[in-house]
């Protein structure tokens, strides 16, 4: 009952939070800025401010301008809205924090190519770094083929990759595992990795890679590929003929084009799960810290109460969030195993 | 929203590294530790296999030994008990050829008793005879010179002769 009581009270003290912050918060703190800013992506790494100063890391900038040309500076040329060979960041309008130029008639445009060094293309950098030198020295330790179990971090890695190979790969896809156990086991570390250190808070996490649509995109895409290129005829010919009542195939082909648009939802729901669960996750952490500042100005007592409840809870939440980084890496890795097994398996239905 | 549009640079270095990673993983990363694990799970049933043929074996040859053993020991009871046969009959034959030995020798000895006492008799008749001659000649040749002391005489030679016969 008293337990019951707190969370009863903490969850009051809460809504009456909320009940204040449109009135209050917005002259201070910028939530809706502050999550944004650190969900999104930006040029330079920023770390922290000290004495007024932002530090933080410059990182490369590399453009190619509409006249033509390629560009290659730091962002710390950028920046407080600093201008350099032409380009700047835009403070408004649709490019709000991106890397934009003046065209020819004056107007604001992106640089027809932009594939600068990031904050997350280098925290990318940084986990596939670390990915490699988690992965590849394990391998080699078994090069002498010897026949002794691992011990220690070795042993874990190898329980990691096993249990996912005969767990989820072997009975997913089917008689042709080992062809896409690879690609499987590399996806759900890539972003077991990505998860764990964008729950990290500072340098070198604390990036938010696999909550990044490009990110989650190409980890989709890639399950589309495996998918549809290794489909076997009988896949196919499920998708454009499957086997129900002929009325539903003809002469409007109802199944045919839900198949088919299946073929597309089934990677868009796996980009977009990963995505959205991550995103959420850091949302939700974020908020809780900003409920700290916010509170700030509201006086002593209900700040301090206030500050113990949002440490509790993003304590809580990222509690959560590790739980959520390995069940997401699972699930992305489980549905497409999931997805190339209904491709290249021959179905047993028939029989 | 500018969080669902993906950003084309990220894209590009997300492609680029994400294919390096997998490339490298994939030749020299995951497949050799999944085979690596393979090799030795068939090893560890191989080695299972293996010591349980030799337990096998080991129990086949123990119940061989024991089998050895058990006839060994029959053959050395079958032995003993023949060895305590032919014993028994070698002394027995020992015994039956000592009493047939005895008895030859007794049958020998009361044959040579026999043969002696016959040789006795016979030469005790002979001396008797003799005797009988020697003292019928010494009477005759006394003659009767008295024949008180004829008789005397006839008496102690035939006391001589009863009492120590020759």
């Amino acid at each position: 009952m008293q337990i019951k009581n707190k969370i009863r009270s903490i969850a009051l003290l809460f809504g009456a939070l909320f009940l204040l912050l449109p009135a209050r918060a917005a002259a201070e703190v910028n939530v809706k800025e502050i999550v944004f800013e650190h969900l999104g992506d930006s040029y330079m790494w920023h770390i922290t401010e000290w004495n007024g100063h932002e530090v933080g890391i410059p990182l490369p900038i590399i453009v190619r301008s509409h006249e033509g040309g390629w560009h290659v500076f730091l962002s710390s040329r950028l920046e407080h809205g600093a201008e350099y060979q032409g380009f700047y960041i835009a403070s408004e309008g649709n490019h709000a924090g991106k890397i934009v130029e003046r065209n020819a008639a004056g107007e604001e445009v992106r640089p027809s190519i932009d594939i600068s060094i990031t904050k997350n293309v280098l925290a990318l950098f940084i986990s596939c770094t670390i990915l490699l030198l988690v992965i590849l020295p394990v391998a080699r330790w078994y090069r002498d083929g010897r026949m002794t179990p691992p011990r220690g971090f070795r042993g874990a890695v190898e329980m990691l990759v096993m249990n996912i190979q005969d767990e989820v790969i072997k009975p997913c896809v089917g008689t042709q595992y080992q062809r896409f156990s690879p690609y499987l086991l590399t996806v759900f570390f890539f972003i077991l990795i990505n998860n764990v250190l964008g729950l990290v808070p500072f340098f070198p996490g604390g990036a938010n890679i696999t909550g990044n649509i490009a990110v989650t995109f190409l980890l989709a895409l890639c399950t589309f590929i495996a998918t549809n290129f290794n489909g076997t005829k009988e896949y196919w010919k499920e998708t454009l003929w499957p086997e129900v009542p002929l009325w539903l195939k003809l002469p409007a082909p109802i199944m045919p084009v839900l198949e088919i648009f299946g073929i597309f939802t089934k990677p868009f729901a796996l980009m977009i799960r990963l995505f959205a669960n991550i995103t959420a996750g850091h949302a939700v952490i974020l908020g809780l810290i900003c409920v700290i500042f916010i509170t700030a100005s509201m006086g002593a007592a209900i700040n301090t109460g206030m500050t113990i409840v949002a440490v509790a809870f993003s304590i809580f939440m990222s509690f959560l969030e590790l739980l959520v980084a390995f069940i997401q890496a699972y699930v992305f890795t489980l549905l497409s195993a999931v997805f190339i097994g209904m491709a290249v398996e021959k179905h047993t239905t028939e029989s | 929203m500018s969080l669902l549009i993906p950003d084309t640079g990220l894209l590009f270095w997300m492609t680029l590294s994400f294919l390096i990673v997998l490339g490298i993983l994939t030749k020299f990363g995951f497949p050799i530790i999944t085979k690596a694990v393979q090799k030795r799970s068939e090893y560890i049933a191989d080695s299972m296999e293996t010591a349980r043929l030799a337990e096998e074996k080991i129990a086949a040859l123990q119940k061989e030994g024991d089998a050895i053993l058990a006839k060994a020991q029959e053959e050395r009871n079958a032995l003993l008990n023949e060895a305590q046969e032919i014993r028994n009959r070698m002394i027995a034959e020992a015994r039956g050829a000592a009493e047939a030995e005895a008895r030859a020798v007794a049958e020998k000895a009361r044959a040579d008793i026999e043969e002696s006492k016959r040789k006795a008799l016979s030469e005790i008749r002979g001396q008797v005879a003799d005797l009988s001659v020697r003292i019928a000649s010494k009477v005759v040749r006394e003659r009767l010179a008295d024949e008180g002391a004829q008789k005397h005489l006839i008496d102690r030679l035939l006391d001589d002769e009863i009492n120590y016969p020759s």
